[in-house]
């Protein structure tokens, strides 16, 4: 019988002692808990760069359709609120600061502090969102969403609605439903990973609160951690190009 | 690498993966606090009229950010060089990927216009 013999397998290797307890999460096939550990941060950060790939499609088609349809984006995207989207960026950096903090009760094992910690996660994701839908109610209202309904006469007649901006072409008055397009896409995929979040999060804060991350164990806090900060990152672009850049016009 | 050069190869000693790095709350605060004011800063900047600067200064804003959350937050400065390594791979494809269809697209009606 041949076998495979490596000279340090985990039988002969030795690995430095933290004095680590064993813990029953511990996977037999990862030699030690830290390469358990790095394991599980390595498959999270595989799976957020394809969700980079994924949202990268929608702003690469953002930017060319921006160039092709500019007047019309300009008037568009001049349409969107700055303070409630600066808000909700704040409010989203807040969530953000939460869960790194969660993460850090986690690692010092605080169980009433981890649960805090993600509830007020939590609490201002639900703002985020709650925001979200006021601006997609008024769009609504307004006949801003795309289709059948669309209403072009705020970009055929601007001045008549109290806005500043140029008048377009009934023609090119209909491309802004490209821009409107782009928005509820791109910003209705950053909310559904939001509520995905916070579903999760509701599981995670149950758990927490059974004490299961606060003996040792914090894989599952730290990568859902990355998980809610990624969202975060998509925000942070999603932000300047739909609300600020197009401000003023060349 | 050490002079005696132990022979490790399912990469059991590895000291990387055994150093864990815990980011304290005093970390978190400030990087919280220079989200926050850039943030500010990119409303401010977009009232400013800067021509065909201000979408470049609003990404260049949105990227320091990003890079701030992915250090700090996200752990990645004190994470293994694999980890650094995937990343950096990973954001390499995609801005590759954006120059190949943004030089396709440039140069479809080339000596057309």
């Amino acid at each position: 019988m041949i076998l495979a013999t490596h000279p340090h397998t985990h039988e002969t290797a030795q690995p430095e002692e933290h004095g680590h307890v064993a813990l029953p999460q511990h996977r037999h096939h990862f030699e030690t808990q830290e390469q358990q550990r790095e394991a599980a941060t390595f498959g999270m950060w595989l799976f957020l760069l394809t969700e980079i790939m994924f949202f990268g499609g929608l702003f690469f088609s953002y930017l060319l359709y921006r160039n092709w349809y500019y007047d019309a984006f300009v008037v568009a995207s001049n349409q969107l609120s700055v303070p409630l989207g600066g808000t909700n960026t704040a409010v989203l950096i807040t969530s953000g600061f939460f869960m790194a903090l969660a993460v850090w009760a986690s690692e010092m094992k605080k169980k009433g502090l981890l649960v805090l910690t993600l509830i007020l996660t939590m609490v201002f994701g639900c703002i985020f969102i709650g925001i979200k839908y006021d601006e997609y109610h008024e769009k609504w209202e307004k006949h801003h969403i795309p289709g059948a309904h669309f209403d072009i006469a705020e970009f055929v007649n601007p001045h008549a609605y109290g806005l500043h901006e140029e008048p377009l072409s009934p023609d090119a008055a209909q491309k802004t439903q490209i821009f409107f397009s782009l928005y509820f896409a791109m910003t209705g995929l950053h909310a559904l990973h939001m509520l995905i979040g916070l579903g999760i999060l509701v599981w995670l804060t149950v758990r927490a609160h059974r004490g299961d991350f606060t003996a040792g164990y914090v894989a599952p806090i730290e990568n859902f951690a990355l998980y809610w900060h990624f969202v975060d990152i998509v925000w942070l672009f999603l932000f300047p190009l739909l609300y600020l850049i197009n401000r003023h016009p060349v | 690498m050490t002079e005696q050069h132990h022979h490790d190869p399912s990469n059991v000693t590895n000291p990387e993966h055994a150093e864990h790095h815990i980011v304290t709350p005093v970390t978190y605060g400030i990087v919280f606090a220079t989200l926050l004011v850039f943030t500010g800063l990119t409303v401010i900047a977009a009232y400013v009229d800067m021509g065909i600067f201000n979408p470049v200064v609003a990404l260049l804003i949105a990227t320091i950010k990003a890079v701030i959350v992915i250090l700090f937050f996200m752990h990645v400065k004190y994470q293994s060089k694999l980890i650094k390594m995937t990343i950096g791979a990973g954001f390499f494809t995609f801005f590759g990927l954006i120059v190949m269809t943004l030089s396709d697209y440039i140069s479809r009606a080339w000596g057309l216009w």
